[in-house]
C-alpha cells in the first residue's frame, strides 16, 4: 500500500490538474457570505431590542407629556392617574422604589460581601463547592415565590416584633428582596476577588499579616472595581424587582420614607395598571410608559455611577 | 516594636488571629441566613401546599371553589409559551454568539453589539414587558397571546443564551479551528461541524438556566395583559385545518404558572393561599431541577473535557 500512495500523488502533480472535488466553487462562497449575513442579523437583534425599548418608551412618554407638564410630573406629591382629579407625581412611586431598594440593599450588600470574602479567602474547598451552586439555586427561585414568602411568612413574623405593622409593607418585601439579591452580589464579588493575583496575598502574608488582614486590607481594595460592579448589579435588581413588591408591599401609592408603611413602587404600579383593562392610547395607558421610562433612567443613572466608581477605584496589578 | 518582649509579640499575634476565627464564623452565619431562608420558604410551602398536590390539582381548571381549583390551564400555558421562547431564543442567541466569536471583525459595529448584550442583561424584566406591549401586542397585532408572551421571554433570555454560548465557544482551543481550515474547510463548515458540536454542553447549560428564569418570570407577562383567570385550554397545537389552523394556538389567550400563583396569593381567603403554596411548590421544583441539571452538566463538562 505504502508504495502506491506516492505514485498516485505524483500523478496529480504530473498532470498539473486539480481534482474536481478540490476546485473552488463559486456557490460555496455565495453560501458562506449568505450565512455570515444571517449570523450578523441574529447578532443585531440585541441592538434592535435596545432601540425598540428606547423608541417605545420615548414615543409613548412623549404623548403622556403632551397632557402632563414635566414639572408637575416631577414635583406633584400625589399619584392618582386613574381618579377624576388626576395627579401625576412620580415622586410618590419613586419613594416606594427607593425605600424598598434601600432596605433590600442594606441586607444584600453586607451579607453578599461577607459571603464573597468568606468563600474567596476563608472557606475550605469542600464548603465552596457546595455553597456556590446553592447560592445559584437561591438566585433561581422565581420572584413570585419570594413574594408569597414575604406576604404570608415574613410579614406575620415581623408583626410579632413590630406591633401594628400593616399586612402590606415595604419592610418585609425589602428584606426578602435583599435575600434574593445576595447571590448576585456575592457571586460577582467573589469572581472579582479570585481574580486578584496570588502574589499579592503572598506578599501580604510575608509581611506577617493574618488572613483577615489580607482579606480586608489587600484583596478587597484590589478587587473593589469588580465589587462595585456587583453592587450596581444588586441595585439594578432591587430597583427593577416587581413581583415581591406587587404582592407584599401593596399597590397603594403613598409618598413615604418609612419602610413599615405600605406603598406602591414604579414596577408595582405598572403591574397594577396591566392587571386592569385600560384602553390602548388612553392617558392611563401612557402613564405606565412614563413610569417605565423613569425606571430606565434610574437604572441608567446607577449604572453610570457604577462605571465611574469602577474607573475611580481600578487598581492595576 | 523593638521594646516588645517575645511574649507580647505572641499575644499580639494571637489577638489578630482571633479575628480570623471571628470572621470565618460571621461568614458561615451569613451563608446560613441564605440557607435558612430557603429552607423555611420551602418547608413552609410544603406544609401549606403539599396536601393540595394530587392528580386533580394538575387536571383541574382554576375555580371559584379553592378545593376544586387546579393548574391545568397554567401548566399547559407555561409549556406552550416555553416552546415559543425556546424556538426563538436558542437559534437567535446561538447564531448571534457564533457571529460575535467567529465572524465579527474588530470594529465599532461589533463593539456596539457587545456593549449592548451586556447592558440588556441589566434591563429590568418589566421593561421588556412594556416593549412587548407596545410592539408585539399593538404594533404587530399579535394581541395578548401565547406568541407575544413567548417572544417577550425570548428577548429577555437572549443575553443569557448569547453569553453562555460565547463562553462555550471561547473555551475551544484554536488548534481545532486550524485543523479544520488546514483540511480546506470553509468558515461555516468549521463552525457547523466542529465549533458548535463541541460547545453543545456549554450552550445547553445556558439555555436551561435561561429557560428556568423564563418559567418564573411574571412581571413582563402580566404587563402584556395576560389574563389571570383562564378556565379553558388553547386549541391543541397542529390540530386545526392546515395550513392556517395549525398555528391557532399561538394566538390564543393563556395564563402561566407564576400568574396563577400570583392570582391565588392576592386573594384574601386562606384556602386560596394553600393553592398558591402548592403552585409555588411545583414552580420551585421545576426551576430548581432545571438549575440543578445545568449545574450538573457544567460540572461534568469541567471534569470530562481534555483537549
Amino acid at each position: 500500500m505504502s508504495s502506491v500512495a506516492p505514485t498516485h500523488s505524483l500523478n496529480i502533480l504530473a498532470d498539473n490538474t486539480v481534482s474536481a472535488r478540490l476546485a473552488k466553487r463559486k456557490s460555496r462562497h455565495i453560501r458562506e457570505r449568505f450565512i455570515e449575513v444571517l449570523l450578523f442579523l441574529a447578532a443585531s437583534v440585541s441592538v434592535a431590542v435596545t432601540v425598540g425599548i428606547v423608541v417605545i418608551l420615548i414615543t409613548e412618554s412623549y404623548q403622556f407629556f403632551q397632557h402632563v407638564p414635566l414639572w408637575d410630573f416631577l414635583t406633584d406629591t400625589q399619584w392618582t392617574p386613574l381618579f377624576d382629579d388626576a395627579h401625576y407625581g412620580i415622586m410618590v412611586l419613586l419613594s416606594g422604589t427607593l425605600v424598598s431598594s434601600f432596605v433590600a440593599l442594606s441586607v444584600a450588600i453586607p451579607l453578599g460581601t461577607i459571603i464573597a470574602i468568606y468563600l474567596s479567602e476563608f472557606a475550605p474547598f469542600s464548603i465552596r463547592e457546595v455553597a456556590k451552586p446553592f447560592l445559584e439555586l437561591l438566585g433561581g427561585v422565581p420572584t413570585i415565590v419570594y413574594g408569597y414568602f414575604a406576604l404570608l411568612y415574613v410579614t406575620p413574623a415581623l408583626q410579632y416584633f413590630i406591633p401594628g405593622l400593616p399586612g402590606f409593607n415595604l419592610l418585609s418585601a425589602g428584606l426578602v428582596m435583599g435575600i434574593m439579591i445576595i447571590p448576585y452580589v456575592s457571586s460577582v464579588s467573589e469572581d472579582a476577588m479570585r481574580a486578584v493575583p496570588m502574589s499579592m496575598r503572598e506578599g501580604s502574608y510575608a509581611m506577617g499579616a493574618t488572613r483577615f488582614q489580607t482579606a480586608i486590607r489587600v484583596v478587597t481594595p484590589a478587587a473593589f472595581s469588580g465589587i462595585s460592579a456587583a453592587y450596581i448589579l444588586g441595585i439594578s435588581r432591587a430597583v427593577g424587582e416587581t413581583m415581591i413588591l406587587a404582592v407584599a408591599a401593596g399597590m397603594q401609592p403613598n409618598l413615604t420614607w418609612d419602610p413599615t408603611e405600605p406603598a406602591a413602587t414604579i414596577t408595582a404600579y405598572i403591574v397594577q395598571v396591566a392587571l386592569g383593562d385600560l384602553p390602548h392610547g388612553s392617558i392611563g395607558y401612557q402613564t405606565i410608559f412614563a413610569a417605565g421610562l423613569t425606571l430606565m433612567l434610574l437604572t441608567l443613572f446607577f449604572n453610570i455611577l457604577g462605571h465611574m466608581l469602577k474607573r475611580r477605584f481600578r487598581q492595576a496589578y | 516594636m523593638a521594646d516588645m518582649t517575645v511574649a507580647e509579640i505572641r499575644a499580639l499575634i494571637v489577638k489578630h488571629k482571633r479575628w480570623d476565627v471571628i470572621f470565618a464564623t460571621i461568614g458561615v452565619l451569613a451563608l446560613m441566613v441564605g440557607v435558612l431562608t430557603f429552607a423555611s420558604l420551602f418547608a413552609g410551602m410544603a406544609i401549606d401546599g403539599a396536601h393540595r398536590l394530587s392528580l386533580d390539582f394538575f387536571t383541574n381548571f382554576p375555580s371559584r371553589h379553592p378545593e376544586q381549583a387546579g393548574i391545568l390551564s397554567a401548566w399547559v400555558g407555561t409549556t406552550l409559551v416555553m416552546i415559543v421562547t425556546a424556538v426563538t431564543a436558542v437559534p437567535l442567541g446561538v447564531a448571534g454568539a457564533v457571529y460575535l466569536e467567529e465572524y465579527a471583525p474588530k470594529n465599532w459595529v461589533t463593539d456596539i453589539i457587545e456593549i449592548n448584550v451586556t447592558n440588556l442583561a441589566g434591563v429590568p424584566s418589566i421593561v421588556y414587558g412594556l416593549l412587548a406591549l407596545g410592539l408585539f401586542v399593538y404594533q404587530f397585532g399579535f394581541g395578548q397571546s401565547i406568541l407575544s408572551a413567548g417572544l417577550t421571554l425570548a428577548l429577555l433570555i437572549l443575553p443569557v443564551v448569547i453569553v453562555a454560548t460565547r463562553e462555550a465557544i471561547r473555551s475551544i482551543p484554536a488548534v481545532i479551528r486550524e485543523g479544520a481550515y488546514a483540511l480546506g474547510a470553509t468558515k461555516w463548515q468549521t463552525t457547523a461541524d466542529h465549533i458548535l458540536p463541541y460547545s453543545i454542553p456549554g450552550i445547553l447549560t445556558g439555555v436551561i438556566i435561561g429557560m428556568a428564569r423564563a418559567i418564573g418570570e411574571t412581571a413582563p407577562i402580566i404587563t402584556i395583559g395576560a389574563l389571570t383567570f383562564i378556565a379553558f385550554l388553547p386549541p391543541a397545537p397542529f390540530s386545526g385545518d392546515p395550513p392556517a389552523g395549525l398555528f391557532d394556538w399561538l394566538f390564543a389567550p393563556f395564563t402561566v404558572m407564576p400568574i396563577q400563583m400570583f392570582n391565588w396569593t392576592s386573594r384574601p381567603e386562606a384556602a386560596f393561599h394553600q393553592n398558591a403554596a402548592a403552585a409555588g411548590l411545583v414552580l420551585v421544583v421545576m426551576t430548581l431541577s432545571m438549575n440543578a441539571l445545568a449545574i450538573y452538566i457544567r460540572y461534568r463538562l469541567r471534569k470530562k473535557i481534555k483537549w
